[in-house]
């Protein structure tokens, strides 16, 4: 990943779910212990069986494959493309967004269920008003 | 607990651009028409309920009561993204099926920005095309791809889908457009969202539309000569479903809303005999096809491909031009599809009539996610 200068403030997490705390950044899920739902985003309960004190974190994995992509080329005012915006199923079950690179974006490249691993890097020189820099996580095939 | 509920006056206004006009001034102008139409004035009403998305901070309804007349009834405001307007319509059904009232107006107007919805960001950075997009055309192409992935739906299925709807349109002298798109016009469109091109998206109008809801007693008063039957009416939230909201689904809450439909009238998706369903994007479409149970899983590219559901096909689906031709504005949508169905059951909607036209179906979703169904037949 990108090295944050000592200069400047430290990298923040692009995601609620993405967690900088450890050796190297990873993507924390949400397993509830009663139904197995999995999550990245914070409930009150369980969204699919309501129970209540029952999920419990755990370290997601880095690799899952394709469920779902488009290949963007006109987005807001000022948002770079072409980017290809991918739905992925990871190994576990847990499924996450992200955009799906070192693939040209063209559907000719890109096939439903390839193998794609996760990969984290800078939130593509993305800063807040803070000018605080952010981590972020993108797809990358795999073999 | 009044038994059947009748539509007894629906009307729309043309969708297009109406920047000189007020959503009090549009709501207004289409719950006039809709009175009209039922026969009936201000002084009858007894409740109202009024959707709209970019207007419903403002105490729409109230405003457009000050256009028409203030008596002083109850008035609610309703926002439920894309399924706005029918929602508003389904609590003026609760209002007169609970024995309430007899006569409830439900208006649906809207005027929608320009460009594309969405993209706007609290705090940190922007995550648009940093973790995929969350556009709509791009969230919509998704769930087409899904289909794709599964099923081997092809990106000409998809653009087939706004041929016929832009078709459609040109009988249709309310739709924001009338103009016919070949297909290699269609697939030939700036690619917005693959497999989404312009074409193959929704357009963004102003527009009202309103219907009077009347209880059994109040339609026998009046007259049952062109009063509409509501059959069902059905909203489900999105279930629980493992990709949902990191995919918004509109698969899940639309075969939810369905189901509870077709149970409610007691009839299968077999007795329809047309169909305005949510193609906000020509994906959607296809989609739908399944969720609403025109087909089977996996068969929604064969019926496009074989005209089942152009006019003319076993179930025609958005004869009115759709929202891809007709016009989007949000929370006029779901009334306006109820109006276009009112006109062929009553045999009124000229030149694409879709003949014999017995038992009519209603479709909208909004993502969050609200999805609504109505059944529909001539009294």
């Amino acid at each position: 990943m990108t090295q944050t200068p000592t200069d400047t403030l430290a990298a923040r997490p692009a995601l609620p779910w993405i967690r900088l705390d450890g050796p190297e950044p990873f993507v924390e899920g949400r397993l509830c212990k009663v139904c197995g739902a999995r999550t990245a985003e914070v409930h009150l309960a369980c969204p699919a069986c309501g129970a209540r004190d029952s999920i419990e974190t755990y370290r997601a994995p880095t690799t899952g494959r394709l469920h779902a992509y488009s290949i963007v080329r006109r987005s807001y005012p000022g948002v770079p493309v072409p980017f290809i915006s991918a739905i992925v199923d990871l190994d576990d079950g847990l499924t996450l967004k992200g955009n799906l690179v070192q693939v040209a974006p063209e559907p000719e490249a890109i096939t439903i269920g390839m193998p794609v691993k996760m990969v984290f890097g800078d939130a593509l020189g993305r800063t807040d008003k803070d000018g605080a820099s952010y981590v972020a996580f993108f797809f990358e095939p795999s073999a | 607990m009044s038994e059947n509920i009748y539509i007894l006056g629906i009307d729309m206004l043309k969708f297009g651009k109406y920047p000189d006009r007020t959503f009090a001034q549009l709501g207004g102008e289409a719950a006039l028409l809709a009175l009209d139409d039922a026969g009936l004035g201000v002084h009858d009403v007894q409740a109202m309920y009024c959707g709209s998305v970019f207007g419903a901070y403002d105490m729409t309804g109230q405003r457009v009561m000050r256009e028409i007349g203030q008596t002083g009834i109850p008035v609610t405001n309703i926002s439920n993204a894309c399924a706005t307007g029918a929602s508003a319509f389904r609590e003026a059904w609760i209002a007169v099926k609970s024995g309430l009232y007899d006569v409830v107006l439900a208006v649906g107007v809207e005027k929608t920005p320009r460009g594309m919805l969405g993209g706007h960001h609290e705090g940190g950075i922007s995550p648009e095309g940093l973790f995929g997009s969350a556009s709509m055309p791009a969230v919509f192409a998704e769930s087409g791809m899904e289909h794709a992935g599964m099923y081997g739906t092809t990106f000409e299925q998809f653009a087939k889908v706004s041929v016929k709807n832009h078709h459609h349109s040109t009988m249709n002298p309310k739709a924001v457009y009338q103009k016919e798109t070949p297909l290699e016009e269609v697939m030939g469109s700036e690619m917005i969202a693959y497999p989404n091109t312009k074409l193959m998206c929704s357009v963004n109008v102003d527009g009202a539309a309103a219907a009077v809801v009347v209880s059994e007693k109040k339609a026998r008063e009046m007259g049952l000569g062109r009063a509409i039957r509501v059959m069902a009416s059905a909203l489900a939230s999105d279930p629980w479903n493992p990709r949902n909201p990191i995919m918004p689904d509109v698969n899940g809450c639309t075969r939810l809303a369905a189901a509870s439909a077709y149970e409610q009238a007691g009839i299968d998706p077999g007795d329809v005999s047309l169909v305005e369903l949510h193609d906000c994007f020509a994906t959607a479409e296809l989609l739908h096809y399944e969720n609403l149970r025109l087909c089977g899983l996996g068969e929604a590219g064969r019926l496009i491909d074989e005209g089942v559901t152009a006019l003319g096909g076993r179930v025609p689906v958005n004869v009115s031009g759709g929202l891809l031709s007709k016009g989007h504005p949000l929370g006029a949508t779901g009334i306006a599809n109820m109006y276009e169905v009112a006109l062929h059951l009553r045999g009124e909607a000229g030149a694409r009539q879709v003949q014999g036209a017995k038992v009519g179906l209603t479709h909208v979703v909004g993502l969050g996610t609200a999805a609504a169904v109505h059944l529909f037949e001539k009294a």
